[in-house]
């Protein structure tokens, strides 16, 4: 038992340390690209400041998409081996992906406003996120409904499998949709164009925000399995306390109520 | 197979003496197609445009409200769990009531598209629009009589179901609505990878509604 708790410890201790790092690199790497964001990429010249956010905006559509890939390996993975740690993951990446993908819809919307003098325009790819935010929505649903956390696991990495192989199969359809009517708006974001200077900035970006899901994807995994414990411990100590006695009052008013309907 | 055709039948012959889904849902989609006229003008000019997401948004409803309770009534009465209990898996269970839910939404349809046809003044009764309808309706069958048994296995299903529904059928709806424009249009050609589409979507989730559909079940 005192071996157990101190390799545990131990364990804890370890996996800090590589926390500590990871984090430490986390924030090391965000700085150097907020600094190259502001300060070393060139102002666009059509677009002005109101490019920047680009720098922001298009690492959190990547994590919005790698979450739901995160939620798709963890249900395959909780399907199969219907062991507890998979949909621990793919909760993490659930709560992670929604925040992203909200996040990307709102900077996408304020940097549309300057840019295409509109909050929302039905391209496909706004509107395959948009569908993408109500997808992690539903997802969410299935799990608080279904009564119990074992069904609600089962049932919502059965929509984590489903919504991962229908979103590309979304984005074709409303790409197609768009293409066959004429464009509003054109997209101007085309990677190939960018200067270097641009180019390492979102590099960079990038590589600081993939950091950053992955630490908080970890401690969020800590966190579900803390709570699927405690969840446990507090079933224990339910069914540990002995049946309390029937309250006399209690019965007696039920019996009062009973005998007045008849 | 013979499994399958034996749970179709067992509710065919459950609606033939219940008469519970087929008739509300049949009523429901001629009064939303009715309604929708109100809504959007069906008449007039770019009426094939507007024609076709009238039938399609009347078929996705009146879909939803007979698949949603498909699998909650079963539950409800037990019949799930004398089903679960018969030696079938669970993959033949999907498809006996996808088959069954797949057939009154048809029904559905065929009694609809001439209907709709004549109100409109639209050419509904092609075989292309046949095919488009056929190939739509398994599209939201398949995702639906899946999301229909999750439903019924949680608290709130009425509200669950077009939550779970709406948005993964997605691809549905615009192909089904773009390519039954198309060909109102005369246009049938281009209909023609939108069917594909759709063709291809109906295989893909109908495959993994199969392979997914014993861990719905399992209690």
């Amino acid at each position: 038992m005192m071996n157990a708790t101190s390799t545990t410890r131990q364990r804890a201790a370890g996996s800090d340390t590589g926390m500590r790092v990871l984090a430490a690199a986390t924030v090391l790497t965000l700085t150097i690209g907020l600094f190259m964001a502001f300060v070393y990429a060139p102002m666009d010249a059509v677009q002005g400041q109101a490019q920047r956010i680009f720098y922001v905006h298009v690492p959190m559509a990547w994590l919005a998409y790698l979450a739901f890939g995160v939620i798709f390996v963890g249900s395959v993975g909780y399907l199969w081996k219907r062991d507890i740690r998979w949909d621990q993951l793919a909760r993490a990446g659930a709560e992670l992906g929604f925040v992203f993908t909200t996040l990307v819809l709102i900077t996408g919307s304020l940097w549309g406003r300057p840019i295409w003098n509109t909050f929302w325009t039905w391209d496909a790819r706004l509107t395959t996120t948009l569908i993408l935010w109500f997808i992690y929505l539903a997802y969410f649903m299935i799990r608080s409904y279904a009564g119990d956390a074992e069904r609600g696991a089962r049932f919502a990495a059965i929509l984590g499998i489903i919504g991962a192989v229908d979103v590309p199969i979304i984005h074709l359809s409303v790409q197609w949709w768009r293409t066959l009517h004429p464009q509003p708006v054109v997209l101007n974001t085309s990677g190939t164009q960018l200067p270097n200077e641009m180019l390492w900035t979102l590099l960079v970006c990038f590589a600081g925000f993939t950091l950053l899901f992955i630490y908080l994807l970890i401690l969020k995994c800590r966190i579900e399995s803390v709570r699927d414990r405690l969840a446990d411990r507090e079933m224990e100590a339910l069914l540990a306390t002995p049946v309390a006695e029937p309250r006399r009052d209690l019965v007696r008013a039920a019996d009062v109520s009973g005998g007045s309907e008849e | 197979m013979q499994r399958v055709r034996m749970l179709v039948w067992k509710d065919l012959v459950v609606e033939a003496r219940g008469r519970e889904f087929l008739g509300a849902m049949l009523v429901f989609a001629l009064i939303t197609i009715v309604t929708l006229n109100f809504a959007f003008d069906l008449t007039g000019a770019g009426k094939e445009a507007s024609g076709s997401g009238g039938l399609w948004i009347a078929y996705l409803f009146a879909g939803m409200l007979g698949l949603g309770r498909s699998i909650a009534v079963e539950r409800d009465r037990g019949t799930l769990e004398g089903l679960t209990l018969c030696p079938v898996d669970g993959g033949s269970i999907f498809l006996g009531k996808l088959i069954s839910n797949l057939l009154f939404v048809l029904v559905v349809q065929l009694v609809t598209l001439p209907v709709f046809a004549a109100l409109y003044d639209l050419p509904a009764l092609r075989p292309m629009v046949f095919a488009i309808a056929f190939i739509g309706a398994l599209g939201f069958s398949g995702l639906g009589t899946l999301f229909s048994a999750l439903a019924a296995g949680s608290r709130s299903r009425e509200i669950l179901m077009p939550l779970l529904l709406f948005p993964l059928a997605i691809p549905v709806v615009i192909g089904c609505v773009r390519a039954t424009t198309l060909v109102f249009e005369g246009n049938l050609s281009e209909a023609w990878p939108w069917f594909n589409l759709l063709t291809a979507f109906d295989a893909i989730f109908v495959a993994i509604s199969y392979v997914v559909f014993d861990h719905v079940l399992e209690e």
